[in-house]
């Protein structure tokens, strides 16, 4: 497969693991957060760490939209659909997430009208299909896809359609990284920056991260080999004592990111001063609101929520293991209440959630003996 | 997938056992064929009707009759969109449960059929699903001996429903058991996988996505009955893959025989498409569903002959060996890279593409 083998190649990928080998030595160990839920995914999905030296330790990022969604903000989004004029149209990874009375699907079994829709467009697409009902878009994500509700609620406005409206909970990454790095309990050595947020907003935003706090940061793909490329060039960094921001996805990330995307987005949106998310609190100015320009289209301005906050059970340590302060299996709830059949913290939903991603592909390889190649 | 004990004698009746099952409500992942499923079946339906401790849960169960063994299996289709490239529902109905009886070591003798059908389907629609059945039956060399048919409201169906329940007859000088499987054991795969589940994803056009691709669905008796011919004292189990994908049957094999499975990704073949495709929903081929492939375990020293008889056999030459059974990890599917990596695939959870089958 085209853009894909390229970056999967045995040889290549033997030979810069090797490269990581020499380059990390052994008198060091060395703490690198992948800052993206895709990341995670990908370092579980590939086995990266069982061909990464021992003392090179990634920490799982909260670049997860899914996993740092506060359940209240799920209710709330659910109340709404309760009228049964209403449509909940969200995208997949949301379906499986619990909210306090049970998660979008389970909803659904009970009768609830939850659509999944694989785009914001296919949503808009659902209204102009069911003029008689409301489609409400439940909007997760990054920058990532906050560009795509932005330019479909564009496209709502100008076609005139009455029965279209967001539930807005787009967050931002930037400020999510400053609460880690002003978190005390967390020592990091660099970043592995999220690749398909830098799309749009380029690499500019983290320059801070370097000059500032002066850590390394690599915005990196998502192949094994991007991976590993990335890992190299901090590791480079580290041992010359550099800190810059450095791009392994040129061929997907610009520097300057995506204009019109970001253009689309200050179009629709406003910064919140503050917002809620799941296991760090609040963070100031690090979440999206739809502005007063587009108010027909959002729908907490269209429809009353309850707006209860709604704790997470306090066994479950999802703000540590978010923060990667603690691995996902040393988590109390981690294999026993909190499986991904029955997941208590969204960190277990996500297929980027760090819990799912360690329980699906990781956690019983710790019992195995040997892995010698076939005989 | 039906299930049922392996050999349960017809005349006893079960005693009941205690129910596990406390899930509040039914999902749409209880029918996925995957972790859920599983559940219910092993918590709720076995305890109340086979009674305790049933065993492994296969295919087919073996019913003996005054001496006489035979292996009966049953299986709904529920399918949408009905027809799609290469099949529709009326062929999945035949070759699903003449494949559950294949990969029990049973060749299809007969079949039944039933019907649910929603008031107002269009007779063109339900002749041609019933043509495409007598056809499958033709093609698969068993005989429909009987049949029921049920209509409701419209809106309280989704066109049609099709059930098929199939006995069999049992291939000599084969046993199929999970707890057979040893240390060294290979297995084995009859060709790509993931055709069908991605064939029917895309044809529901819900996606934009397009692709060449047909669904795979076809009976599987002549490979199967290959395999038997050329290593049958070797073949320690076999399973058709359906809903929930190699991994999930490969799951309940390291479950039942408490070994580990441990497949090669290169090895394992897989169109480009539905690689493709995988790779943009974000969905792992090995979770999903196939109509016409199976997976067979055999003992190492006739894993060639196994490979060989598939390879000449009509429609097996894209199988492989994908793997090989060791001790560790226990209970547990281990996929690895050619570069070092691994990761372990459970069994399907959820349910990302309902109605498939």
């Amino acid at each position: 497969m085209r853009f894909v083998d390229e970056f999967r190649e045995p040889e290549l990928i033997s030979k810069t693991a090797e490269e990581i080998r020499r380059l990390a030595g052994t008198n060091r160990h060395y703490r690198m957060m992948e800052v993206c839920g895709g990341h995670t995914h990908a370092i579980y999905r590939f086995g990266l760490k069982d061909i990464l030296p021992e003392n090179i330790e990634l920490i799982h990022g909260p670049g997860c939209p899914v996993c740092v969604l506060p359940m209240g903000r799920i209710d709330d989004g659910l109340s709404i659909a309760n009228d049964p004029d209403v449509i909940f149209a969200a995208f997949g990874d949301m379906m499986r997430v619990p909210g306090t009375l049970g998660s979008p699907l389970e909803h659904r079994a009970r009768g609830m009208d939850v659509r999944i829709v694989y785009s914001p467009s296919d949503a808009l697409k659902l209204a102009r299909l069911n003029p008689n009902k409301h489609v409400m878009f439940f909007a997760i994500g990054f920058e990532t896809t906050a560009p795509s509700t932005a330019l479909t609620m564009m496209r709502a406005k100008a076609e005139g359609i009455q029965n279209f409206s967001v539930f807005c909970n787009h967050v931002t990454i930037i400020p999510a990284i400053r609460a880690i790095l002003d978190s005390p309990d967390m020592r990091l050595d660099a970043f592995i920056g999220p690749g398909h947020v830098s799309t749009v907003i380029g690499c500019r935003p983290y320059e801070w991260i370097a000059q500032n706090e002066h850590k390394p940061i690599v915005v990196s793909g998502f192949e094994p080999l991007d991976m590993l490329q990335s890992i190299v060039m901090l590791l480079r960094q580290l041992r010359a004592g550099e800190a810059k921001v450095e791009n392994q996805y040129k061929r997907v990330v610009p520097w300057e990111g995506n204009r019109a995307a970001l253009k689309a987005m200050a179009e629709v949106f406003q910064l919140r001063p503050y917002f809620e998310w799941r296991g760090m609190g609040f963070i100031s100015q690090s979440a999206l609101s739809v502005n007063e320009k587009y108010a027909e289209f959002d729908a907490e301005r269209r429809f009353q929520v309850p707006g209860i906050r709604v704790t997470d059970p306090k066994a479950a340590q999802c703000g540590e293991v978010l923060k990667g302060v603690l691995k996902p299996h040393q988590c109390k709830l981690f294999g026993k209440e909190c499986t991904p059949e029955h997941p208590i913290g969204a960190l277990m939903v996500s297929s980027e959630g760090s819990c799912a991603a360690y329980h699906n592909y990781e956690h019983r390889k710790a019992a195995m003996v040997s892995l010698s190649p076939m005989a | 997938m039906s299930s049922g004990p392996s050999a349960l004698p017809a005349a006893v009746l079960p005693e009941f056992a205690p129910t596990r099952f406390r899930d509040p409500q039914i999902e749409m992942a209880h029918g996925a064929g995957g972790k859920a499923s599983r559940k219910l079946v092993e918590g709720l339906f076995a305890p109340l009707l086979f009674g305790a401790a049933p065993g492994p849960l296969g295919d087919a169960a073996h019913v003996d009759i005054d001496g006489t063994i035979v292996a009966i299996t049953t299986d709904s289709f529920v399918v949408k969109p009905i027809r799609f490239p290469g099949g529709s529902i009326g062929e999945l109905a035949v070759n699903g449960t003449v494949n559950d009886l294949a990969v029990s070591g049973a060749i299809a003798e007969a079949l039944v059929v039933s019907y649910v059908l929603e008031a107002g389907l269009p007779t063109p629609i339900l002749e041609a699903e019933v043509r495409a059945m007598a056809k499958a039956a033709r093609e698969a060399g068993v005989r429909i001996a009987a049949g029921d048919t049920k209509v409701v409201e419209h809106g309280m169906a989704d066109q049609m429903y099709v059930t098929t329940t199939g006995i069999g007859r049992l291939i000599g000088g084969v046993t199929i058991d999970p707890r057979s499987v040893r240390v060294g054991d290979r297995i084995l795969l009859s060709g790509p996988i993931g055709d069908h589940g991605i064939t029917i994803l895309l044809a529901r056009g819900e996606l934009d996505l397009e692709a060449n691709l047909r669904s795979d669905t076809r009976s599987v008796l002549p490979l199967v009955q290959a395999v038997i011919q050329a290593a049958g004292p070797g073949v320690r189990w076999m399973r058709d893959p359906t809903r929930g994908g190699a991994a999930t049957s490969l799951n309940e094999l390291a479950r039942d025989c408490g070994l580990g499975m441990v497949l090669f990704e290169d090895q394992i073949p897989v169109r480009d498409t539905v690689r493709g495709a995988c790779e943009l929903l974000g969905l792992d081929p090995l979770h999903i569903a196939n109509e016409g492939q199976f997976l067979v375990v055999v003992s190492p020293e006739y894993a060639d002959a196994a490979l060989n008889a598939l390879n000449l056999a009509p429609g097996g030459s894209e199988a492989q060996v994908i793997g090989e059974v060791r001790e560790q990890p226990a209970g547990t599917v281990l996929v690895t890279t050619l570069y070092g990596g691994s990761r372990i695939v459970d069994m399907l959870v959820g349910d990302p593409l309902p109605r498939i089958c």
